[in-house]
């Protein structure tokens, strides 16, 4: 049991922390609210209304092809740059890698999910 | 086969081309053209199947990280049949409630490559992917009937828990590479083994994250909330492939996570895992008699058979690890059987999953009605089916191992769960039709024969069990 020890003392430190940290900045700051200090911050621009509105389905479908070819850049810069070391295989097994996301691309674009009615 | 480092990896190829054909089948279909894509995914599982079999006794290994052992390919074989079974069930499923098939059947063999890989894995970082995809794509298949409100709930409750507890895991991961300095399961295993005597309250964290993780996908309770609701929204057939599939392959995980790595740890695991395997029977079998939903009992009967072969990952014995494999056979074949024949039932409109319309069915549908009778003796345990053997032998190894308690747990429930199971078949022999309710409808003849092959490994490997259950216990002998 003495093992568990360790993990109570870490879950208190957890706990201490947030609690602290709150408490001391509530004493430390002024507290003076004003009406447009209140309202949501959007870049100097006045909001418009809530957040939490019903968007088009579409935005998420284009995000998601776009989150794809994000990855594929991650993956791509560091396969640039270690190239040489890699030879004939590594150009094979990116080009296995491009033909997968393409399949998954021309199946996105035959769904017609990148047109907007 | 050719000795090369992808030999190990052959099986989850063959899934994965077919699921890419499906995707790539779906995107250039004519309008209006129907295309045999099931048939294709068929394929890629045969040569899922035929590739396994061939690698069997050779314990290739894959870049280090999957490891075609037999333990892996023994459950790779019982996903191949969940997977086909669950193909032959769907054409008829497909084609009624006019699914758009090739991400039907594109997303299922996704989800097969996925538990492959689970199920091979000797890495934990892959055995997180691997539950990433098979999970994304159980996730869509639930809500794939996007008209059906109740789909779409099951499917964002399923989402946001399971993406909630791989976040566990993956705390669990980072907790054990903290720790021991790799995610190889090999690697893992040879530090904690040489750190057994030591209670670094590090490894006790990373072994409880790890096993929340793993609760959650075989919904053990108190990690089963989801199930219920999720089962109940998804499409029968859907509910059917993820109750075995996904259990299936998220049990050889841990399975292997907990007898290999975590093994030096068992005096600190087996204890939680005692009493989760408890109320996981308890709860599971207590609740499941209140359900009047078919689905909805047939979830709390899979939360209680999870319970079981929790039990035989605590015995861990000889008997308990072949009794593991053996009963993840039975099960996956008896489950999916059972939800096979509550998709049959179904029309486009109604899910006829209710108890009361299964008010008479011998008359109308005396061939269904036999073959559920035969599932659900089979769920509860009766001789001779299959899963009167498992259960037998999970029980035994329980008992060797000296975990009388557990072996009464699981004998009360399994007793009090023939009553829910029986109430079923009472309603079926006994009950008068509703003369309002809608003639059921016909059965394609592959659905048939899937439900036929079904009924005969159940029956079979209940009157003869010797030849599988040396197999498994063979194939689990090598590696733990």
């Amino acid at each position: 049991m003495s093992g568990y020890l360790g993990v109570i003392i870490y879950l208190g430190f957890i706990v201490a922390f947030a609690v602290v940290s709150l408490a001391v900045a509530r004493l430390l700051r002024p507290h003076r609210p004003f009406a447009a200090k209140l309202e949501t911050y959007e870049c100097g621009a006045r909001p418009i209304g809530e957040a939490w509105v019903q968007f088009p389905v579409g935005f998420y479908l284009v995000a998601l092809v776009f989150i794809v070819f994000d990855a594929l850049a991650v993956f791509l810069f560091p396969w640039v740059l270690a190239l040489r070391g890699l030879g004939v295989w590594g150009v094979a097994a990116m080009l296995l890698f491009l033909s997968i996301i393409a399949l998954g691309w021309l199946y996105a674009y035959r769904e017609r999910i990148l047109e907007w009615q | 086969m050719f000795d090369s480092t992808f030999d190990a990896v052959v099986p989850l190829l063959c899934v994965i081309l077919a699921a890419l054909a499906a995707m790539g089948a779906e995107a250039f279909r004519a309008r209006g053209e129907r295309m045999p894509i099931g048939g294709l995914g068929i394929v890629g599982l045969a040569g899922a199947g035929v590739s396994s079999v061939l690698l069997w006794n050779r314990n290739a290994a894959s870049f280090g990280v999957i490891l075609a052992d037999n333990f892996g390919l023994f459950v790779t074989l019982v996903l191949v049949v969940v997977g086909v079974l669950t193909i032959m069930f769907s054409s008829q499923v497909v084609r009624r409630d006019a699914l758009p098939a090739g991400e039907y059947y594109a997303l299922v063999l996704f989800a097969i490559a996925g538990m492959i890989m689970m199920a091979t894995a000797n890495d934990l970082l892959v055995i997180f992917l691997a539950l990433e995809i098979l999970s994304v794509a159980v996730y869509v298949l639930t809500g794939i009937r996007r008209d059906d409100q109740r789909a779409t709930e099951a499917a964002f409750k399923y989402f946001l828990l399971g993406a909630f507890s791989s976040a566990f895991f993956l705390y669990g991961i980072a907790f054990t590479y903290g720790v021991a300095g790799s995610t190889r399961l090999d690697r893992v295993g040879a530090y904690l083994a040489a750190q057994s005597m030591s209670d670094s309250p590090l490894i006790l964290m990373a072994l409880a994250l790890l096993l929340v993780g793993f609760a959650f996908k075989i919904s053990a309770v108190p990690f089963h909330m989801w199930t219920p609701d999720a089962y109940e929204g998804a499409p029968a057939i859907v509910t059917g492939f993820m109750s075995t599939g996904v259990k299936a392959a998220a049990f050889a995980a841990f399975a292997r996570v907990f007898l290999s790595a975590f093994e030096p740890f068992s005096a600190d695991w087996a204890p939680i895992v005692w009493i989760i395997a408890a109320l996981t029977m308890i709860l599971g079998t207590v609740v499941g008699v209140a359900q009047s939903n078919l689905k909805r009992m047939l979830a709390y009967s899979s939360i209680a058979h999870g319970g079981y072969l929790l039990v035989g990952l605590v015995a861990a014995n000889e008997v308990g690890k072949a009794a593991i494999l053996f009963y993840l056979l039975a099960y996956a074949v008896t489950n999916l059987a059972a939800f096979g024949v509550i998709a049959l039932l179904g029309s486009r409109d109604r899910g006829n999953d209710e108890l009361r319309d299964y008010a008479g069915l011998w008359h109308t549908r005396p061939a269904l009605a036999a073959l559920m009778t035969v599932c659900l003796l089979s769920l509860g345990g009766l001789p001779p089916t299959v899963g009167f053997i498992g259960k037998w032998y999970i029980f035994s190894a329980a008992v060797s191992a000296g975990y009388y308690g557990l072996a009464i747990i699981g004998v009360l429930t399994s007793v009090v769960s023939v009553f829910f199971y029986l109430r079923v078949v009472v309603m079926m022999y006994m009950a008068e039709r509703e003369v309002a309710a809608a003639m059921p409808p016909r059965v394609t003849g592959v659905s048939m024969a899937a439900l036929a092959f079904a009924i005969f490994v159940i029956v079979y490997l209940g009157v003869m069990p010797t030849q599988v259950l040396d197999l498994a216990s063979a194939s689990i002998a090598t590696i733990f």
